[in-house]
């Protein structure tokens, strides 16, 4: 029965992962500016961002 | 790339998009409608940016009115930066800067690429939703001042308030979206693991069993103490408040059912109800940030402080000083520059004072002032600078000192109004009284079941559904109004509007537009090419009358005008080739002394005087529609600012019953209001200028109204784009459907919780009951309240 033992926490550990990643994507604040993401990925130039200081 | 839209005839500048008068500002082979437009185009061109105008069509945003050059000389001073600067180090400096004026992609392209117009800058990153650009730049290669020159020299204009001197706004609460994530990941790993609990599972693995109910066990935990905060916290309020609000039965039951489940599978005898308790969290929470979804664009908090400018010139000993608002003192000598906004009551000392009241008390016109005259803080000067010697500080001047009310302080804003909280207390006895019941029963027959049996009632008795289909009611009426433009502050609001049994009206911007105005000519005939030269030198000026006359007539031709004049107050002159014209006042056109009543224009060609341009309000166009609706079940008034001249007009638009006040002040709408709550109406108000701002927090629920929902509205429980004014009833009506939809929807859940009951009494609630009861009521109360709630809103056609 042990195999059952293992999914478990194998099936767990891949929600809490996904959790995690959830959490993190509020955190940086993903989901607040809907808007940006989509457009800026039509630019052609680089932003500065990319650049070093 | 493809040069100037050229249509039939209108020829649009290249840069804004505004029809062009002529084809003489142009620069390779594209036409601006004027020099402001055509710098922006060679700043971008220089930096080869011209990518911002290939993303959409004249993105730029016009720039006929300049900004004064030294306008952001303020920011030079290290007080006032210190105050606006988020983050600093010896190299770096991060400014987060509000830009009114964004609106498409090309704004976010040419915003992020800032680096290539200003090379001190970093980096630039834009948040669209809230219209706002975090910008690292280095410190000894450019200034604050010089980032905030080079936003405004392409046309993003930062706009710095007063209120951004207070401490830092506080970051956005993400917490329950947390908490929310921890529930649902809670909830959908113990359903997964009750499963083997509820299919049967053989004796023979007892030991996976426990294995399944001690993980269950643990995911709980997180939820019990983390994802139910908010309920615990809002019970705990209210309770100290001496009031049970529906959140503290809620918090009961989740402690309970959690209680409960522990001691079942400690002991070894079940599994516990863990999935009911993380499933009913997980859904009130989803309830409650659907009902709690704001508008992050729009702010319902304003003061004054967003208005007024953080810091104005001073005058001492000759020279212009940059001093920050809260640093002006009484005796301090102020230069008010052209369009800028006076910051504190003071007497005019030099200039010609022409101001605009409108926002601060209604009159629709700017009035004059003599010097040695008292202006208000909350003007806006209109022609040319002027001097004034302030008289009293910021905070103190007339119109903060409305804000400063100490009533408005005290209104804490704890929701404790609304019919469900009344209707869960209710719900509370009578299970209280059921409880005490079965446990009195059992006690006598059989005690071994009392305390499953009162466990049981606790936890399916709570009234989560009631809780459910208010919330998700709320929650999308809020998202069927943001739709048509009627942006409300919270859910309370939505009670609110449906009870008011008394509605005030502003007059001016509100019931009348306070950008168009209606116009009549009255003398002797003007031709074609008269008007045309009439409009051509009214569009010369920027007195709101020119600028309303020039709009009227319908600019078609452009002249060359000699000899352009504008004497303040007086009117405008100007000589096309032969022909002299001049537009103004009856005194300044004929050279007679002598009063005309109402608003009027005068028209003078050589040496005649044709006629004039009588200038009367324009109402909004449904508001005879939408009075004539309100007319039948409220009773209304109407308060103004402004002079009588409307009166006749507009009693016999608003009926006979209606009342009617002219000349009042801000304080005297607030007192108007109050006496109404005082003879017990519900008063709603709508209106739209910081004049009304006192009687909108006064009243019960205050609509502000607005051209554009990115303009600044006075602080208010709702918010309503002016063309959608019109749908104000139906929008009462969606609003009073809300009770009723919740009513229903308790109904239903009322009867699974008979049923519910029916098993807890006898103590033999099973998980299996329970997680079969608890998903099926919750969903189909949520179905019943998102299509009632929707269907209502399509019959009433929003």
């Amino acid at each position: 029965m042990s195999v059952i033992i293992i999914l478990m926490i194998a099936s767990i550990s891949v929600a809490a992962i996904f959790l995690v990643a959830f959490l993190w994507g509020v955190k940086s604040g993903q989901f607040e500016d809907d808007f940006s993401p989509s457009s800026r990925i039509l630019f052609e130039d680089k932003p500065a961002s990319t650049k070093t200081v | 790339m493809s040069s100037s839209v050229i249509t039939e005839q209108e020829i649009h500048c290249y840069h804004c998009g505004e029809t062009c008068l002529n084809t003489k500002i142009r620069m390779a082979e594209k036409v601006f409608c004027c020099d402001g437009c055509k710098m922006v185009y060679q700043i971008l061109n220089q930096s080869e940016l011209c990518e911002y105008y290939n993303l959409n069509d004249n993105p730029g945003i016009n720039q006929r009115v300049r900004v004064r050059h030294d306008k952001f000389a303020f920011l030079d001073d290290e007080k006032i930066q210190l105050q606006l600067i988020s983050f600093e180090d010896e190299k770096q400096v991060h400014i987060t800067f509000y830009l009114p004026q964004m609106h498409c992609s090309s704004c976010l392209y040419l915003l992020e690429n800032l680096h290539r117009l200003n090379p001190g800058v970093v980096s630039s990153k834009v948040n669209f939703t809230r219209k706002e650009a975090d910008i690292v730049f280095l410190k000894d290669k450019t200034s604050l001042r010089s980032v905030a020159e080079t936003l405004t020299n392409i046309g993003y204009e930062p706009y710095i308030s007063l209120n951004d001197l207070k401490e830092k706004r506080p970051a956005i609460d993400r917490s329950m979206v947390y908490q929310i994530g921890v529930a649902g990941f809670a909830f959908g790993n113990i359903m997964l693991m009750s499963f083997p609990e509820y299919l049967g599972i053989d004796a023979s693995e007892k030991g996976l069993l426990t294995i399944f109910r001690w993980a269950n066990f643990g995911l709980a935990i997180p939820v019990l103490l983390y994802s139910a905060l908010p309920f615990y916290i809002s019970s705990w309020k209210s309770l100290k408040h001496k009031f049970l609000n529906i959140d503290a039965p809620i918090a009961l039951a989740v402690i309970i059912t959690f209680i409960r489940s522990a001691y079942e599978v400690i002991s070894g005898t079940g599994g516990g109800y863990f999935d009911s308790m993380t499933g009913i969290v997980f859904f009130m929470l989803a309830g409650r940030i659907l009902q709690d979804k704001t508008y992050r664009q729009l702010s319902f908090e304003r003061d004054y402080t967003s208005y007024f400018p953080i810091a104005i010139s001073v005058l001492k000993e000759g020279k212009e000083t940059p001093t920050a608002l809260p640093d002006i003192k009484p005796g301090d000598t102020l230069l008010i520059h052209n369009e800028e906004l006076i910051p504190a009551d003071g007497l005019l000392t030099r200039g010609k004072a022409f101001i605009d009241y409108s926002f601060v008390t209604g009159e629709s016109l700017p009035v004059q002032k003599e010097i040695g005259e008292i202006v208000y803080a909350g003007g806006k000067q209109t022609e040319g600078n002027i001097e004034i010697l302030v008289v009293k500080e910021v905070t103190q001047s007339y119109l903060t000192k409305l804000w400063n009310r100490d009533e408005f302080k005290e209104q804490e804003e704890i929701n404790t109004k609304s019919f469900v909280h009344l209707l869960s207390r209710y719900f509370t006895y009578i299970v209280l009284a059921i409880a005490a019941a079965t446990v009195i029963y059992w006690q006598f027959n059989d005690p071994s079941r009392v305390w499953p049996a009162m466990t049981s009632i606790f936890i399916i008795a709570c009234p989560c559904a009631l809780f459910l289909s208010n919330t998700f009611t709320n929650g999308n009426i809020l998202r069927i109004l943001g739709r048509n433009h009627l942006y409300l502050r919270n859910a309370q609001t939505i009670e609110d509007l449906g009870k008011a049994t008394h509605i005030v009206f502003d007059k001016t911007g509100t019931l009348t537009s306070s950008q168009e105005q209606d116009i009549v000519y009255d003398g002797k005939e003007l031709n074609e090419f008269q008007l045309q030269q009439v409009a051509a030198l009214a569009d010369h000026s920027n007195h709101p009358l020119s600028k309303a006359l020039a709009r009227h007539i319908g600019r078609k031709q452009g002249f060359d005008i000699d000899h352009f004049k504008e004497i303040p107050g007086q009117g405008i002159e100007g000589q096309f080739g032969e022909d002299s014209l001049k537009l103004g006042s009856y005194v300044f056109t004929t050279g007679n002394t002598g009063h005309t009543s109402g608003t009027s224009v005068f028209v003078r060609f050589g040496d005649e005087v044709f006629g004039q341009f009588r200038f009367s309000n324009h109402y909004r166009e449904a508001i005879p529609e939408l009075i004539r609706e309100l007319k039948k079940e409220y009773k209304l008034s109407v308060l103004s600012g402004d002079n009588m001249a409307e009166q006749e007009n507009l009693q016999k638009l608003m009926g006979s019953n209606a009342t009617l006040l002219f000349h009042q002040k801000p304080e005297d709408k607030l007192n108007y209001i109050r006496f109404l709550q005082e003879k017990g109406e519900k008063v709603m108000m709508i209106g739209d200028g910081l004049n009304d701002a006192g009687a909108l927090k006064q009243s019960d629920i205050g609509i502000a109204v607005a051209e554009q929902t990115n303009n600044f509205t006075p602080s208010s429980d709702a918010i309503i784009e002016a063309k959608k004014l019109s749908g104000l009833t139906r929008f009462i009506r969606l609003c009073r459907a809300n009770r009723n939809i919740v009513v229903a929807s308790f109904v239903l859940s009322i009867v699974y919780n008979v049923i519910g009951l029916f098993f807890a009494v006898q103590g033999t609630l099973s998980p299996l009951i329970a997680a079969i009861l608890m998903p099926s009521s919750s969903l189909s109360i949520l179905l019943l309240t998102f299509g009632s709630s929707s269907l209502i809103a399509k019959r009433l056609k929003l």
